[in-house]
């Protein structure tokens, strides 16, 4: 077994031990790269379907390519689609810097998407090298009724043994994508030839890196492609995959804010 | 440029110590050292020290969150990639406060390789040893010691010897020959990604020569194989059977026992999505496989070669490391995770804790928060397993209390020997043996162990009962619930771990009874079936549990002696069948309703069947 198949391995055996522990159980499903890796393995654990919605919480300022490549897969890939929209920007934290406020509004419409479904467990494509406070998540994270992260509190996880109390209102963040780096994540695709929204290739010099919302995610210049170019190009860059993402430039804890309120 | 190059996974390598011996700024130093870090990153750690008035501080690279910074400690582990030349490692920062011990382990657990970071100037800590302990017990072999802040030392070889020594000595209590011990200066860079001018005496590698020493992981698939069944799916009408192969390979036609049950099952398939049709699979892979005939495993089954099986044991020797804020005793019960398996268990001895100031083991009853020992944990079902062996995944077992939060990790030794447990009341070189005694009192004897709500009628039937048996010249005594409250367990209240320790107490003096050849009839609540589990483990071989079956509405109509009315009130609280569980006994040897009957009727049905239970047979040989 080479590298890729090890983490292929690890994230199916915990796929299953979501699919058999937590119900009920959906899947994020953010229409980029990771999530979309994510779905893919969610089809290899359970023999070529998804057994549980996927759920996309719509802030309703995504490129129009995403939103045509999500209704072409939920027909292609047969998936259950939840669709969730976030609160305006005015019900948002005021002290947040504007970025991370625009990012709030998802944590918000996540929220209510989790209370609206009681789900018990939500699987989320995050990873840790993508930020600092990511690489101190855990495979099984449980979030009580706030859904607040409680970083000074986490269970202990060794193993492969993972938390899963069952207590009213607590719900499990489930990470199957958390030892991947992002450069496992391309080489992945390319083996497997899983589909992605054009953004993520050159156009003109430049191309999307990590794609959030609009006003809040710029591209980088790259003349990579197709996905063999975006790899070689990644063995190559010393840039940081996020630093397209304004949210998490804007002061040191601007980040580990919006996860500790219950961001992704 | 072709990208289809294969590699190897990435090698997971641990840094501990104590806290503030340099772990941190190690890792800052290494990555930034080997050209690990992205652009940016090392201005962004500038800026953060320089708010906080401090000069450049490594640690901020992975003491990521807000309070690791402002109070200059981690908090929990980070993991994070890093490459060495074409090889994949993952660093791993634990925590060295005592108090984040479970998010050390959680780093710790599955590394190849650990760092144990040692201050050459201080020496070894506390939490260098506790560290140390737990490398031992989670299995970790290969160790680099990597003596930090030399320059305190001002490079000084005779020094820097002789702090060496102090650390080779307590490593070699536990077992732990260090493959190397390397002088370095963390912040300085002495010795870390390149060789330090200031040490010419050292002529050992660096620490990155030698973690491009340390072994990839050893292959596990050719070892006898497990395949602990994850769950099980009915796709399309076809049944297929999921888990991950932990050691050895799984080949289409292979004939496998299943868990326990001991049926046996052909592979008939290896499913498969989007992958190239399989007709084996290796230690590693999560397969999906179908069996002919198409019997129905449970998670938790393990799959294993007829003539490869695994321990089989409902009493297992456990070491023991300890997470939960309160100590643990003996009785506790607790749910063994071992790979996709869980069981029931309960402690029957603590065998010896460990003394962290000297790393000695000694008698205790308790094991302390964060300590160590080495239990005895006896199961209410055989389990199989196989006995912890490093650098493979058996005998991880891990332990669970009722809110499902892990309490302690348990590295299973093996069986437990039945009779240690119990040499102190029954000497090896008593010469009368069971069977004289026996003969002399013309019956057996045995423990009858009456269960039942409060009121069910269990004291007033051991009575009647006792008295009939009396009458038969069987040399009889009764073990009343509240007789035992108000003498021997009088120290005992009500909670759950008090509650099995009292029952513990009376199995534990039935069982002295017994073997003297008596019979014993217990009538005591005794509500939790993991205690009765328990109680059976104690006594052993002469051990029959007596179901007295009374619904509750009968009981709180009867209530003898108030209680009912008590607990009703919310004068006493705890009180079974009101606000504290009773778990019915799912296979009695003995169902005795008491709603219908007269008291004379029940006592006569138990006297019938003790006295069968105990008779002599005929054919009875005597036993040597
Ligand atoms: N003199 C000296 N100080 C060091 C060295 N390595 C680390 N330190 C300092 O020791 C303190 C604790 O370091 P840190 O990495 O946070 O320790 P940790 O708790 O083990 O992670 C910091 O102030 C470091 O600057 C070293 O090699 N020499
Ligand atoms: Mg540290």
């Amino acid at each position: 077994m080479d590298d890729l198949d090890q983490l292929e391995a690890q994230s199916i055996y915990i796929l299953r031990e979501a699919y058999r522990k937590l119900k009920p159980l959906a899947m994020l499903w953010s229409l980029g790269k990771d999530s979309n890796v994510m779905v893919w393995l969610a089809r290899k654990a359970f023999l070529g379907r998804v057994p549980f919605p996927v759920m996309h919480v719509d802030t309703g300022k995504k490129f129009p390519e995403m939103y045509r490549f999500r209704d072409e897969y939920t027909r292609k890939w047969e998936l259950e689609l939840l669709l969730g929209d976030c609160p305006p920007v005015e019900e948002i934290d005021p002290t947040l810097p504007p970025a991370a406020r625009s990012a709030a509004r998802k944590t918000a419409g996540l929220a209510a998407m989790i209370e609206k479904y009681k789900l018990e467990g939500v699987i989320a494509g995050i990873r840790r090298d993508e930020q600092a406070t990511r690489a101190k998540e855990r495979v099984f994270s449980p979030r009580g009724s706030s859904h607040k992260w409680d970083v000074r509190n986490q269970p202990p996880e060794f193993w492969d043994q993972y938390a899963t109390p069952h207590e009213e209102g607590v719900h499990i963040r489930v990470h199957p994508l958390l030892s991947w780096r992002e450069i496992d994540i391309w080489r992945y695709i390319e083996r497997e030839g899983i589909p992605l929204v054009d953004l993520y290739f050159s156009k003109n010099g430049k191309r999307y890196r990590s794609l959030g919302d609009q006003d809040i995610t710029s591209p980088i210049e790259s003349d990579a492609a197709t996905v063999a170019e975006v790899i070689a190009e990644l063995q190559t860059t010393r840039t940081s995959e996020r630093a397209g993402r304004a949210m998490d430039h804007e002061s040191e804890d601007a980040f580990e804010r919006l996860r500790v309120a219950g961001y992704l | 440029m072709s990208n289809d190059f294969r590699q190897d996974a990435a090698t997971p390598i641990v840094i501990v110590g104590h806290v503030d011996h340099g772990k941190s700024t190690l890792i800052g130093r290494l990555l930034h050292d080997t050209d690990n870090l992205p652009e940016g990153r090392v201005a962004q750690i500038i800026e953060s020290s320089r708010k906080r008035g401090l000069k450049v501080e490594w640690s901020f690279l992975l003491d990521s969150l807000q309070i690791e910074r402002d109070q200059g400690v981690t908090v929990d582990s980070t993991r994070i990639p890093f490459l060495l030349g074409n090889r994949q490692f993952v660093i791993v920062d634990a925590p060295g406060h005592r108090q984040f011990l479970r998010n050390m382990i959680t780093g710790a657990a599955d590394a190849e390789a650990a760092v144990l970071v040692i201050d050459a100037a201080e020496g070894a800590q506390e939490q260098t040893r506790r560290h140390a302990m737990l490398l031992r017990l989670i299995g970790i072999r290969h160790v680099i010691v990597l003596m930090n802040k030399v320059d305190l030392l001002e490079y000084d070889e005779q020094k820097i010897a002789a702090s060496e020594q102090a650390v080779a000595a307590l490593l070699k209590q536990l077992d732990i020959e260090p493959s190397l011990f390397i002088p370095a200066s963390a912040r300085e860079g002495d010795n870390i990604a390149s060789r330090s001018p200031k040490m010419e005496w050292y002529k050992g590698p660096t620490l990155t020569e030698a973690l491009a020493l340390v072994p990839s992981p050893a292959g596990r698939a050719d070892l006898p194989l497990r395949l602990p069944v994850q769950d099980v799916y009915r796709f399309d009408a076809k049944r297929v059977v999921a888990g991950r192969i932990e050691r050895g390979r799984v080949n289409v036609g292979d004939t496998l026992v299943i868990g326990t049950h001991g049926t046996t099952a052909r592979v008939a398939s290896i499913e498969g999505w989007h992958a190239a049709p399989q007709i084996s699979a290796v230690a590693g892979q999560s397969v999906a496989i179908t069996l002919e005939p198409d019997v129905i495993p449970d998670r938790g089954d393990l799959l294993h070669r007829p003539e490869e099986a695994p321990i089989r044991t409902a009493r297992i020797r456990s070491r023991l490391f300890w997470l939960r804020q309160e100590p643990l005793r003996v009785g506790e019960s607790f749910r063994l995770r071992l790979a996709t398996a869980e069981h029931q268990v309960t402690v029957a001895s603590i065998d010896s804790v460990v003394r962290l100031d000297d790393l000695t083991e000694h008698a205790s009853d308790h094991v302390p928060p964060e300590g160590f020992a080495e239990i005895t944990l006896a199961a209410s079902e055989s389990i199989l397993f196989d006995a912890f062996t490093p650098g493979t995944t058996d005998g991880r077992g891990v332990l669970v209390d009722r809110h499902q939060r892990i309490v302690g990790g348990a590295p299973l030794i093996g069986p437990a020997d039945i009779a240690s447990g119990t040499r102190a009341i029954h000497p090896t070189d008593s010469t009368v043996s069971l069977w004289d005694r026996a003969q002399a009192r013309g019956h057996r004897g045995g423990v009858f162990w009456m269960t039942g709500l409060p009121g069910a009628g269990k004291s007033t039937i051991a009575r009647a009962a006792e008295s009939r048996l009396f009458g038969q010249k069987i040399d009889v005594s009764v073990l009343d619930g509240d007789t035992l409250r108000a003498g021997l367990c009088a120290d005992l209240g009500f909670s759950e771990a008090d509650r099995t320790e009292n029952v513990r107490r009376a199995a534990a003096v039935a069982r002295i009874l017994a073997e003297t050849g008596q019979v014993v009839l217990v009538a005591l609540i005794s509500p939790r079936a993991a205690d009765r589990d328990l109680a059976r483990q104690v006594v052993g071989e002469g051990f029959h549990e007596v179901f007295v079956d009374a619904d509750q509405a009968t009981c709180e109509a009867r209530d003898p002696k108030g209680l009912y009315q008590a607990a009703r009130a919310g004068r006493i609280t705890g009180f079974t069948g009101i606000d504290a569980p009773y778990d019915v006994p799912a296979t009695p040897d003995l169902h005795l309703p008491t709603g219908a009957g007269s008291v004379a009727e029940v006592a006569e049905r138990l006297a019938t069947y003790v006295a069968d239970s105990v008779a002599l047979a005929e054919s009875t040989r005597r036993r040597s």
